[in-house]
């Protein structure tokens, strides 16, 4: 059953993205463990406005797991010690009573802060715009049913298409890597007859605009399949290697 | 009071309101073939403003880029992809027919019509109806991964309102991946250069500026960089507000913490019409309120209700002991269950309307048989299901839902039912706007749930998807050049103008004053304040009283905001609770014009109960002869009453019924 | 060149030199099993392999692999090191279902390219690089390689024994370096999907296990001997 805990939260404040950050300890007391890991930071911050204190600037949005804004590296993992949840998801249920929790913003030279827990994630977006769609126009386009597409295949896309972009993949991975994102684009479209007509280019225009900002290389750790909210699976990651070295080795 | 004003209101006609002549299904078409066209050259000397990326938004700008356009896209969050029709979940309708029930574009529309109680208008729905096909077939084209069955074709579901299943669905997450396909065109728009993306930019005005014939027309807009705090200016000689739905006026809600109504609020200062603001859908399936820590509610898939039997016990002291804790939903024998949708309508069961499955749920808890600590929710069941389908299957199906609601609330849903309780999820009023999706500002567009269009008093289940992406990609890209065809001589103004500098100067002003203010009260304590008035007093049953009690309410809050509210730090700067201080302004005038419009409306329709009016079995009574209208409400200054202009709707093409979901 | 500026390629570099050193290892394993039978087949095998030109290529090649292999591993580490930025998480947790080896690769690699200098000097200098350049770089006669690995860890006292546990520690860091490596070389070749996940991670343990099971053997052998020895 849940009931009412007295907890240490442990934030990175940083006040810019130039400024050097540090660790600050805010003691918050009869928390009710059915609410949201968010719900306890605007307690926090409610307590900081009280106190006339600067609050906590983080991310968030839907608060139903969906939008990908949230992001916090909780007690070591990227959304919190829970499995398949953003850290909107997360409940305070998950934490004992007197316990510290350690609340940091995602570290990846890719995604630098702007201020406390807030990054920016447009470097994913401009992997997007390097090749994440299929070219297609509004208009014209022929009937939905006109290619009829395995169930099975339909459904490894949308799995695959689930990926919610919040950039944990990136945040748990000791490389700094982006591929499990870039793979969860790129094997759904692959995966669809739709996306396969442009899928050698897509998988090297993406890589090469992932490289080129700065993350890092995978080695199969697996960390960014094991904390992804969504749980995409790294046999993605394998077919976008696939996907990419046969496409070079045509050139 | 604003009723009295009701005698001598203004008219607008449909030829003010531009609906092209010609029968029904023929209007859409006669319209694009007399339309006027911007030829390729030009558009490219043409800007357009596009505010929010949601699926009309990221749509519009990714069409129009396509189309040729400059298109300047604006959103709040950090990716135009966490818009909040990501959260979308149960599905899109589209006349496709692929089941071969029945369905077709007529039976579309007038599932639609009759869903929204006979409060829309008929050419703008069934143009909506007509395009569902194309934005099917345009997502499949763009690598939706929609459900599909073993054939390898698409598979639908059915949804409430409807008595054939057209419904295309991405497992729970439909809504994901349409926006997906959208930001994805979007994207490719932005890499090609065509569209210029502003992320964290918030809109805080609409620039006007007169043409030489003394026209006003939008030609830009004022932004907040959310990042650095910079008041900037921009540029374009149309612009297209997307910027969703106002149902977080009740600060708990479905809705996105940072989901507004502020461009809406701030086109109407500045004299576009708001219509129906009193039209807001509450949404029967959501978890129940937990406590009063509590920031938004979470919603549950519609498809629930496919599987799912609603009941509450039949016996008070059962109800009692559930309030208690003393024992659980599955200690109920069936027999003193009271399946109460299936009893009260026996036709549509568990798959009413939304709002009639809402009010249902209130009626129940009112008399006591609530089932939570609180009393206020009921039991969502899925034990027949499982029997009849066997567990895997409706783990296949409801899994993910399943999953989430045993990770909020603690208890699995397998093996006990389910419980729920009605929500704010959608707000069917909105900007006033003619066919061609034009305010009642020139060269200002309204599109999405932003607008009050196609819903009429409520929206059907898996409607709302079907709307965006029709305004997006398949209207405002027609009509749109309709408008600007005669501005294709006009050049690039400079942000220098006057015109730009007053805005920001108002925009600044506000900023200031509210920064001034360093009373003692958070913005959130003041919007959970307001989000109580509007959910007691202008929520699921509304009374001439409650509302008149509302908007004294209302009026304190708002003097209490402007007064005591606290913002910390410094707005050159990122300073979320001056973004949360700034939009809280505005809910708090558009909490009071939905209780001054539900005031107005003596009436009971859709998602708009009354009441004073209902039959002697609690359904909704429409007043037809007196309440036939869109209620346009105009904007007279900061503390006169908006002045009332009545849209009339006369039904060529269908018979107006009452709704019958019984038989 | 894309095998050296896109990640992928720099991962496939690693993957087919990793994999490539993997069956080297496995064919020395299959030889060094011959010493537990006969030692004359042993020398036969080293006489087949000793100067001839195709053991030179083959001896050659291997350094390349060796070269390249480590050289990729360091410019792959600097990279992913910078990727983290410059602020380090101050809590790290270790995640469900990801290996301690595959985090710690490079020291595993480290270790098992310091094993290797040591047992060069040990063994190669004297065996066939004595046979190549003809200098005379120990009291052993190059073609007599199985006297040469019976001295040394069995012939040679208490130094045999510690040299059999220093061998072992090799072989548990080698195990684990190719526990990860074999599978992360058939995922970044692509060969992998949502079935064959599982079972490509079984298979890699296995052969793994295949490779560094001939060698242990022969450690385990002589161990056994030279204790006997001590013993005696």
């Amino acid at each position: 059953m849940d009931s009412y805990i007295n907890i240490k939260v442990k934030v990175w404040r940083q006040a810019g993205p130039k400024a050097q950050g540090h660790f600050e300890t805010y003691e918050l007391n009869h928390i009710f463990q059915g609410a949201s890991f968010l719900e306890m930071m605007d307690i926090l911050n409610e307590q900081l406005i009280a106190e006339h204190k600067d609050p906590i600037a983080f991310d968030h949005d839907c608060r139903e797991g969906i939008c990908g804004m949230c992001s916090m590296y909780v007690n070591g993992h990227p959304h919190g010690p829970d499995s398949a949840i953003t850290t909107c998801q997360l409940h305070m249920r998950k934490f004992k009573d007197g316990e510290t929790i350690t609340v940091e913003p995602w570290r990846s030279r890719a995604f630098p802060v702007i201020k406390d827990l807030m990054v920016d994630r447009g470097a994913y977006d401009k992997i997007m715009q390097a090749g994440g769609f299929v070219s297609v126009n509004t208009g014209g386009v022929p009937d939905a049913n006109a290619i009829a597409i395995p169930k099975p295949v339909a459904d490894e896309a949308m799995d695959a298409a689930s990926c919610i972009g919040c950039g944990a993949c990136a945040a748990a991975c000791k490389n700094g890597s982006a591929m499990l994102f870039v793979a969860a684009k790129v094997s759904q479209l692959a995966l669809l007859p739709q996306g396969k007509i442009e899928a050698a280019k897509r998988a090297k225009a993406m890589i090469a605009k992932m490289d080129e900002l700065g993350f890092g290389n995978c080695t199969n750790t697996g960390a960014c399949a094991a904390e992804c909210p969504k749980s995409v699976s790294l046999a993605n990651i394998a077919r976008l290697n696939r996907e990419f070295i046969c496409a070079k080795f045509k050139d | 009071m604003a009723t009295t004003k009701t005698e001598t209101a203004k008219v607008i006609t449909p030829e003010m309101a531009k609906i092209p002549q010609g029968p029904l299904e023929k209007k859409w078409t006669n319209y694009k073939d007399h339309q006027k066209l911007v030829n390729p050259a030009n558009k490219r000397r043409l800007d357009i403003i596009v505010v929010g990326t949601g699926l009309a938004g990221a749509s519009a700008a990714a069409t129009l880029a396509e189309l040729g356009f400059n298109v300047l896209n604006f959103c709040i969050q950090d990716s135009p992809r966490r818009a909040h029709s990501i959260a979308a979940q149960g599905g899109i309708n589209a006349a496709k027919n692929y089941q071969n029930d029945g369905d077709s574009i007529y039976r579309l529309f007038y599932d639609t019509i009759k869903g929204g109680d006979y409060r829309a208008r008929e050419a703008n729905v069934y143009r909506l109806a007509e395009v569902s096909n194309n934005i099917i077939d345009q997502c499949v084209a763009q690598g939706v991964p929609f459900a599909r069955e073993y054939g390898g074709l698409l598979d639908n579901r059915s949804f409430g309102g409807a008595q054939v299943s057209r419904t295309f669905y991405a497992k729970g997450q439909t809504g994901q991946q349409l926006l997906l396909g959208a930001y994805s065109a979007l994207s490719r728009q932005i890499g090609k250069g065509k569209v210029k993306m502003y992320n964290r930019h918030e809109m805080l005005d609409v620039v006007l500026i007169k043409d030489a014939d003394g026209v006003e027309r939008a030609r830009g807009i004022i932004a907040r960089n959310l990042v650095t705090g910079r008041i900037e200016r921009y540029f374009g000689h149309a612009v297209v507000i997307a910027s969703g739905g106002y149902g977080n006026t009740f600060f708990l809600s479905t809705n996105a913490m940072a989901s507004n109504g502020s461009a809406a609020m701030q086109i109407y200062r500045k004299g576009a019409y708001f219509a129906n603001p009193c039209y807001a859908q509450i949404h029967p399936t959501c978890i129940p309120k937990h406590g009063d820590f509590q920031s938004k509610l979470t919603l549950m898939s519609e498809s629930l209700r496919n599987d799912g039997r609603i009941w509450v016990p039949k016996k008070l002291e059962d109800a009692q002991k559930l309030q208690r804790g003393e024992i659980k939903g599955r200690d109920i024998p069936e027999e003193d269950r009271d399946y109460y949708l299936e009893r009260r309508y026996p036709a549509f069961g568990n798959l009413v309307p939304r709002d009639v499955a809402s009010r249902a749920a209130k009626e129940r808890c009112d008399k006591g048989y609530g089932v939570n600590n609180t009393g206020l929710a009921v039991f969502l069941d899925f034990s027949d299901a499982i029997q009849r389908l066997g567990k895997d299957v409706v783990a296949q199906k409801y899994g993910n839902l399943f999953q989430m609601y045993e990770k909020i609330v603690d208890e699995n849903p397998y093996e006990n039912p389910m419980m729920i309780f009605p929500a704010i999820h959608y707000t069917m009023g909105g900007i006033w706007v003619d066919y061609e999706l034009q305010t009642s500002i020139k060269g200002l567009f309204c599109i999405g749930e932003a607008n009050f269009s196609d819903h009429g008093a409520n929206r059907l289940g898996a409607s709302a998807l079907m709307q965006g992406l029709a305004d997006g990609y398949f209207v405002i890209p027609y009509t749109i050049q309709n408008y600007l065809s005669d501005q294709i001589g006009v050049p690039r103004m400079s942000t220098d103008l006057p015109e730009f500098a007053a805005a920001e100067k108002g925009v600044q002003d506000k900023i200031d004053r509210l920064m001034a203010i360093q009373g003692k009260r958070s913005v959130d304590s003041i919007h959970k304040e307001l989000g109580l008035v509007m959910w007691d007093f202008v929520g699921m049953g509304r009374t001439a009283e409650s509302l008149k009690t509302a908007i004294e309410k209302i009026d304190a809050i708002k003097k209490e905001f402007w007064t005591n509210v606290y913002i910390p730090g410094e707005a050159d700067g990122l300073n979320n609770e001056l973004e949360k201080a700034l939009r809280l302004s505005d809910f708090i005038e558009i909490g009071r014009l939905m209780a001054v419009d539900a005031l107005n409306r003596e009436e009971s329709c859709g998602g708009h109960f009354r009441e004073e009016y209902q039959t002697e079995e609690g359904e909704a009574l429409r007043q037809d002869d007196k309440f036939s209208y869109v209620a346009c409400w105009k904007y007279t200054g900061e503390d006169s009453e908006p002045e009332l202009i009545k849209e009339p709707l006369d039904y060529e093409f269908t018979e107006r019924k009452t709704r019958n979901y019984k038989a | 060149m894309w095998l050296k500026d896109s990640s992928i390629g720099r991962k496939l570099v690693m993957s087919i030199t990793g994999l490539c050193l993997v069956f080297f290892l496995l064919f020395h394993g299959c030889m060094n099993v011959a010493l537990v039978f006969s030692e004359e087949a042993y020398n036969w095998i080293c006489s087949i392999l000793g100067a001839n030109w195709y053991a030179i290529v083959g001896t050659l090649g291997l350094a390349f692999l060796i070269f390249v292999h480590f050289c990729y591993a360091f410019y792959l580490t600097i990279q992913n090191l910078r990727a983290r930025g410059n602020d380090r998480y101050a809590v790290t947790a270790r995640q469900q279902g990801v290996d301690w080896e595959s985090k710690n690769m490079l020291v595993l690699g480290i270790c098992v390219i310091g094993f290797l200098v040591l047992h060069l000097a040990n063994f190669w200098f004297k065996m066939q690089f004595a046979e190549l350049t003809g200098i005379e770089t120990s009291a052993f006669d190059p073609q007599d390689g199985a006297g040469l690995v019976k001295f040394m860890f069995a012939g040679n006292g208490a130094w045999s024994i510690v040299l059999c546990v220093l061998y072992l520690i090799w072989l548990a860091a080698l195990w684990l370096h190719l526990n990860h490596g074999i599978w992360s070389a058939l995922q970044t070749l692509g060969w992998s999907n949502l079935i064959w996940l599982k079972r490509i991670k079984v298979i890699g343990t296995i052969f793994a296990s295949l490779v560094v099971a001939p060698f242990a053997v022969v450690v385990f052998y002589y161990l056994g001997m030279g204790i006997g020895m001590l013993l005696a």
